[in-house]
């Protein structure tokens, strides 16, 4: 059984640096010494307050923050090496879907040459192939045709999200880390997501790290959950399990404060 | 409005043209139009019926203006003035707008590049650019000709390297936000270089504020090169341009003040039509200008209701809502937001107001104040009851009287309804001395109380705390003390607990809970979670396309929903506990929809 993301003792500080005239800067640990194991083929959640250092971890897998100390490895390639081979490396091996999908589109591009730019630098297409499996990645996030012609603002938060992770798929990594892809969206709309989602994985064989910090999303997508609280992960298990019977404190209350439907007799 | 089934198509959005927007503008237009016949007249200059200006007709010399064969005079020389305006014009425009161009060139990719790399680049390029800064500017350009020696290229080159600081600096600034911003990210990660994002997606973002500088500094540009020809370094005689014409009439200051004061005139006509063409071309430019008209937005909402409804209603509760339309002037048609709504709120009893983004939730609340901007928000139907008293009907004054002091506000997001350079008790304060004047000590002290009635810990040691140093929790309690300031009798919280962290928006629904409990307030809480509903409102109305299509008992509607928009709504929340078999249970309801 390989891993499709290993971490080991992961450390990214902050700060810290020395000023031109030898003071020492503040510093900030913001990911202190994690673990973690994705296997082929599954969801981990990653779920936690802010602060909690989750997007810091998500932005090291991708390759967008370099880590102070410990070693990652990303489809059994060590992170050093994809770094040093430079961002077309990460972005064949993994993918990263924002939180804000409307921020991550370029408002001056057309949807059409924002897919175009992974399908060509990354998987070196042809233009008629290019043209081909950008009809493709549309259909499979479930969007119409014309979508290619027009411009990110002229789509709402749901169909912007959709765009972003057929972007993401463009570059055929197995890998994406989706780092809190439902939070911006309405409920209706974030039901759908998740469904696809879902149907994307089983489809095409891909394995998700998925960030959120709302517990019940997080527990219906994924196989395993990993809770974190100041750059620490405290706690990791099936996501059944974790938040049936939750082991650590800081667990128990993030489920304490989750606001549910069914609650109401504590409020009246 | 997110549908439910198909992607929805943005409907067409009847916008002004950029050219329109420019002509709205009038200085702006007339800046145009004067700037565009100087330019046709100075391109003119060879084929116009004018004399030779390098003709010298010592007989003839200083000439008055208007003799015969001159229409503009003569000069010391006996050149013809018009002549050489036309033709110095010319030599003006081309100088000032190529020196524009080279400036803006160089300076941008100063500022691209130190602006994107950040680091030790950026340091060694910006104290370059400090350094030129550093020198007086005229100083500078003389010294550079002095170097070079005089000549219109030379004092051209000047005033370009001068001018390069002004345009780094800028571009640096607006580059460092985009590099920040995610689409940047994106781009790194389909495996594009440095380079080919430092041209190919912040480039295009850039540009406008390229273009608007240069459109504000040509004239800058041609006043600096009419500076340095007076000072005899620019254009070398016999070659006319606007500033050697100055400097060579100014001997004959007093016997023939028209060789000086025309071509000044021509500068001040030059510089000026630049200058509102180059504001009018930035407002134009500037995204949040165009999407709206260019006025300033009214105090109170426009109201242009059809039927006027009573003024005051009997046996009110604190506020009933009746028939309540609010719409958008989108450039002849109104697009309706909200659609004849109605709902009552009792003192002490909490109402959810629940939907989806677009579904009119926020609109809705602003417009029972007036707040909803205008131009180009209209109100166009119903009645707002406060206490039987309807605040549509109010006069201006007593309308902005109500706010705050009857009626009060909470927003989602506390750190961009805070102003950030002033205390937090000074701001909770100012909102005391809007409508209690009792003096500036008296209201601090009310503000620390307030600050202790919301549960923020040390109240007197916090008070003079900046917003940017209090926790998101805090800062919403601050909101919160805020909005308490005039002991209001109702309260409208829009997402209050949306920008928080789980464990924290329990923390602060507690707070507005006990606080309508103790004081009787009236809560209508905005939101889109239906978890949040469940927990603190006694009853929800749920709002779709500007229509409350639902409201009643949350209980009532949680447990048994009529609308099937509530139904698929409540359907789509996952419930802790449930796990994967939420999505088999959602499956079926949007491949319904599909089929």
């Amino acid at each position: 059984m390989t891993n499709a993301i290993q971490i080991r003792d992961l450390v990214k500080t902050f700060g810290g640096g020395r000023s031109l005239f030898g003071r020492k800067a503040n510093e900030v640990q913001a990911v202190r010494g994690i673990s973690l194991d994705l296997k082929r083929g599954e969801t981990l959640g990653i779920v936690g307050e802010s602060g909690s250092g989750k997007s810091t971890l998500a932005r090291m897998l991708v390759g967008l923050e370099h880590p102070t100390s410990g070693t990652m490895l990303i489809d059994n390639k060590p992170w050093a090496d994809l770094a040093a081979s430079g961002s077309r490396a990460f972005g064949r091996t993994i993918q990263y879907v924002f939180q804000d999908p409307v921020a991550s589109l370029n408002p001056r591009k057309t949807i059409g040459d924002i897919l175009d730019v992974p399908l060509r630098l990354l998987c070196s297409y042809d233009s008629t192939k290019r043209a081909l499996r950008k009809r493709e990645l549309i259909d499979a996030v479930q969007m119409p045709l014309d979508t290619l012609e027009r411009y990110p603002h002229e789509f709402s938060g749901g169909q912007a999200q959709r765009i972003a992770i057929a972007r993401a798929l463009a570059a055929e990594a197995s890998i994406l880390v989706l780092d809190e892809p439902v939070s911006a969206l309405d409920v209706s709309v974030q039901a759908q997501m998740l469904l696809l989602l879902q149907q994307l994985r089983d489809d095409l064989a891909l394995s998700y790290i998925f960030i959120s910090h709302d517990l019940a999303v997080v527990e219906s997508i994924s196989d395993r959950v990993a809770v974190m609280y100041l750059g620490e992960v405290v706690e990791t298990g099936p996501a059944a399990k974790l938040f049936a019977n939750p082991q650590h404190d800081y667990t128990r209350s993030l489920i304490a404060s989750a606001p549910r439907l069914s609650a109401t007799d504590s409020a009246a | 409005m997110t549908d439910l089934t198909a992607p929805v198509s943005a409907p067409a959005r009847k916008r002004r043209s950029n050219l329109q927007l420019l002509m709205a503008n009038r200085l702006a237009a007339a800046g145009l139009f004067i700037f565009g016949f100087i330019v046709i007249l100075a391109l003119l200059a060879p084929i116009l019926p004018i004399p030779n200006p390098d003709i010298t007709d010592q007989p003839n010399r200083l000439l008055p203006p208007l003799s015969e064969g001159h229409l503009l005079g003569t000069d010391h020389l006996g050149r013809d003035i018009l002549s050489r305006l036309i033709w110095g014009t010319q030599v003006s425009l081309l100088v000032g707008v190529s020196a524009t161009a080279l400036a803006a060139f160089f300076g941008s990719l100063i500022g691209l590049v130190a602006g994107y790399v950040r680091g030790a680049t950026d340091s060694i390029l910006m104290r370059f650019v400090d350094m030129l800064m550093a020198f007086p500017y005229i100083l500078l350009a003389i010294a550079i000709v002095a170097a070079l020696g005089p000549g219109l290229l030379n004092a051209l080159y000047a005033i370009a390297l001068v001018n390069i600081p002004f345009f780094a600096r800028n571009i640096r600034g607006v580059t460092v936000s985009i590099r920040n911003r995610e689409f940047v990210d994106a781009a790194r990660l389909s495996g594009k270089s440095h380079a080919a994002v430092l041209f190919t997606e912040v480039l295009p973002n850039v540009l406008p504020v390229i273009v608007i500088t240069m459109s504000t500094t040509v004239g800058w540009m041609i006043l600096e090169t009419a500076g340095l020809s007076f000072l005899g370094l620019g254009a070398q005689p016999p070659t006319s341009d606007l500033g050697s014409m100055l400097g060579q009439a100014r001997a004959q200051l007093f016997t023939a003040p028209h060789a000086s004061i025309i071509p000044g005139v021509m500068i001040f006509l030059l510089v000026m039509s630049i200058n509102l063409l180059g504001d009018g071309v930035r407002d134009v430019l500037d995204p949040r200008l165009r999407s709206g008209t260019l006025g300033r937005p009214m105090p109170v909402t426009k109201i242009k209701r059809e039927t006027k409804p009573a003024s005051t209603i009997e046996d009110a509760p604190a506020l009933f809502v009746e028939n309540l339309s609010t719409g958008f002037d989108t450039g002849g048609s109104i697009t309706p937001a909200v659609n004849e709504i109605s709902f009552r709120l009792d003192k002490g009893e909490c109402l959810g107001l629940i939907g989806e983004s677009g579904s009119g939730k926020s609109v809705t609340a602003l417009s029972l104040m007036g707040l909803v901007a205008s131009p180009p928000g209209i109100i166009t139907n119903g009645g707002v009851y406060i206490q039987g008293q309807d605040v549509l009907s109010l006069r201006e004054q007593d309308l902005i009287a109500l706010r705050g002091a009857r009626v009060a506000y909470v927003f989602q997001d506390p750190l961009t309804t805070l102003h950030p350079l002033f205390s937090v008790a000074d701001q909770i304060a100012e909102a005391v001395l809007a409508h209690n004047p009792i003096g500036k000590r008296a209201a601090r002290q009310r503000a620390v109380e307030l600050m202790e009635t919301v549960g923020i810990r040390d109240a007197s040691g916090r008070a003079s705390a900046y917003p940017h140093e209090l926790s998101g929790g805090q800062r919403q309690r601050i909101g919160i003390a805020m909005a308490l300031a005039n002991d209001p009798d109702i309260i409208i919280a829009d997402e209050p607990t949306t920008a928080l962290d789980v464990t924290v928006q329990a923390r602060i629904l507690e707070l507005l809970q006990k606080l309508r409990r103790e004081r009787g307030l009236a809560l209508l809480l905005i939101t889109h979670d239906f978890g949040v509903v469940a927990q603190v409102c006694d009853r929800v109305a749920v709002m779709k396309n500007g229509e409350i299509v639902e409201q009643g008992e949350t209980q009532t509607i949680l447990r048994a929903p009529q609308h099937d928009y509530t139904k698929r709504l409540i359907a789509c929340v996952p419930e802790l506990g449930e796990g994967h078999s939420f999505l088999d249970r959602v499956r079926p309801l949007f491949s319904e929809a599909k089929a």
